[in-house]
């Protein structure tokens, strides 16, 4: 368990504010921000890597405030890899062993292992220089993994790649999160890859966690306006994709299924912008593959706009302006009909 | 893309600029080139083969060398501490630092004299461990390292700079110490630009006048008194005229010639990689 009590961070121009977190061992953690926000300095801090002005940070119970990075056990990714460029992929992965001393009959089992686990045994005797973005992430993956970190850091991991490996990447770092129970602490400022990977999110905003919850949670009850604005670009689902008839794929998202316009089958998300969603008060008989009937469970203002909360179930959050919400009297507890076009929906 | 408008008719800008631009090239390869030719090969190499030339010129690389040397172990870390921190007056340390750059070298000459003295502050500091700075290839030392410094540390700064901080940051979390981690991610990252700012620097030791003119004119060394290479350029042309100045001229400017190659060659292999 990683326990970070009232940190606070000066860096000059970047300022984190009494920080309180918990990540529970094993849990797959997200720090979710916009530009700025602190993400990468929060992140750099429990690695040691800037003084701490004031407050502790725990590692299972142990105070590690002051201990030196090299001490820590923790593992680091960046976006861009930092991969050593004068080292082949082999070597970049055996610094860290290395560097820890470990008996030289351990070394080379160790890295087999890591190469293994990514599937990257091919790209040992490569240059860094020579690898593409999914193979590097990999590679980067693989040198922090070697050290057996007590807590893994990635540091949007995912966000300079290409939309195909990006999304090969997430089920990677899914599926190695749980063959390998280590804790991640997740850098990104894009909601769907918290939706799809996080099992909570810690949203930030000028230094500070304006919100701690499941994402489902943050989604259905942002603690503020920034919040919403925030996360609410997306209504994200989990599901199944399966064919069915005249070459529509459905996703069964627990309870209705979604028609959607994708080549992929089996477990996948889907994402869908809040302004993208129709509300009627009656069944509109549209081009639009989706329609379904559900209660205003919440309503929340942002001024010109809101956004009203749809609960089918699951819930949709829609985003409506101010007329349209007069007119319809879209209030808490009105029913309504939901309609969206199958196209309109991101299948990643 | 310059290539696609080549077929154009060169426009006014071009053709002048061009026109500048070759009484530059001329203006500056004129006086080397003819120097250089001036000279037979047989000249050069008796001239070479002269005591004074060949022990001015060993003394010369020599001392630059040391100079480098000693550059190199105090002016690294001043270029990594520079490259890795922010603190107010950075600005006019690095501005300071290049100042033996701008300055006349003989005022240089006499600004070492006022400190390196041998009744001076460290005249009499290095008195103690019996190193003196009047009239020994220690003042030669000095003098061509305190005016060729700053291309080492410049280089060696950008050098640094161009070493991405995050690559240390992931090499700590590695489990490497500082120590480890500068000698194994940082140094060898940035060795080239601190290898050509080293070559820069003693080729700029190698050709110092000023201010080992005020400190030093004939050099201790091996024995005999042999004077540092620029110095015997100038000797031989007030003594004996132009023609006895030339062939140690070419010599000079040859091994200048050739650490610059040597510089350039390192630079370019550096782009490639």
């Amino acid at each position: 368990m990683i326990s970070l009590q009232n940190l606070n961070v000066d860096l000059g121009e970047f300022v984190l504010q009494d920080i309180n977190l918990e990540v529970k061992a094993g849990e797959y953690f997200i720090l979710l921000g916009p530009t700025g926000a602190g993400k990468t300095v929060l992140l750099e801090a429990i690695a040691g890597l800037h003084p701490v002005l004031k407050g502790a940070i725990s590692i299972d119970g142990k105070e590690i405030t002051k201990l030196k990075p090299e001490k820590r056990g923790v593992g680091i990714v960046y976006q861009d890899q930092m991969l050593f460029p004068h080292l082949s992929v082999e070597k970049n992965i055996a610094f860290g062993l290395k560097a820890m001393r470990c008996p030289k009959q351990e070394v080379k089992p160790r890295i087999d292992d890591a190469v293994a686990l990514l599937g990257i045994a091919h790209l040992l005797h490569r240059e860094p220089r020579t690898l593409s973005g999914g193979e590097k992430q990999k590679v980067a993956l693989a040198r922090a993994l070697v050290t057996r970190p007590t807590v893994l850091l990635l540091d949007e991991p995912l966000s300079a790649l290409d939309p195909n490996t990006r999304e090969r990447m997430q089920h990677e770092l899914a599926e190695l999160h749980r063959r390998l129970k280590v804790t991640i602490i997740h850098v990104t400022h894009d909601f769907e890859e918290a939706g799809a990977l996080g099992d909570r999110v810690a949203v930030l905003n000028e230094g500070q966690i304006v919100q701690v919850g499941t994402p489902s949670g943050v989604l259905r009850h942002p603690s503020s306006a920034f919040v919403a604005d925030f996360a609410l670009t997306r209504n994200v689902f989990a599901g199944h994709a399966k064919q069915v008839e005249n070459g529509h794929v459905s996703v069964d998202i627990g309870g209705i299924d979604l028609m959607v316009t994708t080549d992929a089958r089996g477990p996948v998300h889907l994402a869908l912008r809040p302004e993208d969603i129709l509300l009627s008060p009656d069944h509109l008989r549209s081009t639009a593959r989706n329609a379904f009937e559900g209660t205003i469970t919440r309503v929340m203002d942002r001024g010109e706009t809101l956004y009203v909360t749809v609960t089918v179930p699951p819930d949709f959050v829609c985003l409506v302006t101010r007329q349209a919400q007069e007119e319809l009297s879209l209030r808490e507890g009105v029913r309504v009909w939901i309609t969206f076009k199958a196209s309109a929906i991101h299948v990643f | 893309m310059h290539r696609l408008r080549s077929w154009t008719r060169p426009d006014a800008l071009s053709l002048v600029f061009l026109l500048l631009a070759l009484m530059m090239l001329v203006f500056i390869l004129t006086p080397i080139i003819k120097t250089c030719i001036s000279s037979s090969p047989g000249t050069l190499w008796d001239t070479l083969l002269e005591e004074e030339v060949y022990l001015s010129i060993m003394v010369t690389a020599w001392a630059g060398l040391i100079a480098t040397f000693i550059g190199l172990f105090l002016g690294v870390p001043l270029a990594y501490l520079l490259a890795r921190h922010n603190f107010r007056g950075k600005r006019l340390l690095e501005s300071l630092i290049d100042v033996p750059i701008v300055i006349p070298h003989s005022a240089a000459g006499i600004a070492l004299l006022f400190v390196f003295g041998r009744h001076q502050i460290f005249g009499v500091l290095f008195g103690h461990v019996g190193i003196r700075f009047v009239d020994t290839l220690a003042a030669v030392v000095i003098a061509m390292m305190f005016v060729s410094i700053p291309f080492l540390i410049d280089s060696a700064r950008d050098g640094f700079k161009s070493v991405d901080v995050r690559l240390e940051k992931v090499a700590r979390t590695l489990g490497a110490s500082p120590w480890r981690t500068f000698f194994r991610v940082t140094l060898p990252l940035a060795w080239r630009s601190i290898l050509s700012g080293s070559i820069m620097m003693w080729a700029r030791a190698i050709s110092e006048f000023g201010a080992i003119m005020i400190l030093v004119y004939n050099v201790p060394f091996l024995g005999e008194y042999p004077k540092v290479a620029p110095i015997l350029v100038y000797h031989r042309f007030n003594n004996f005229g132009l023609d006895a100045a030339r062939p140690v001229a070419v010599l000079v400017i040859l091994i200048s010639l050739i650490a610059f190659v040597i510089l350039r060659t390192l630079t370019t292999k550096e782009q490639k990689a």
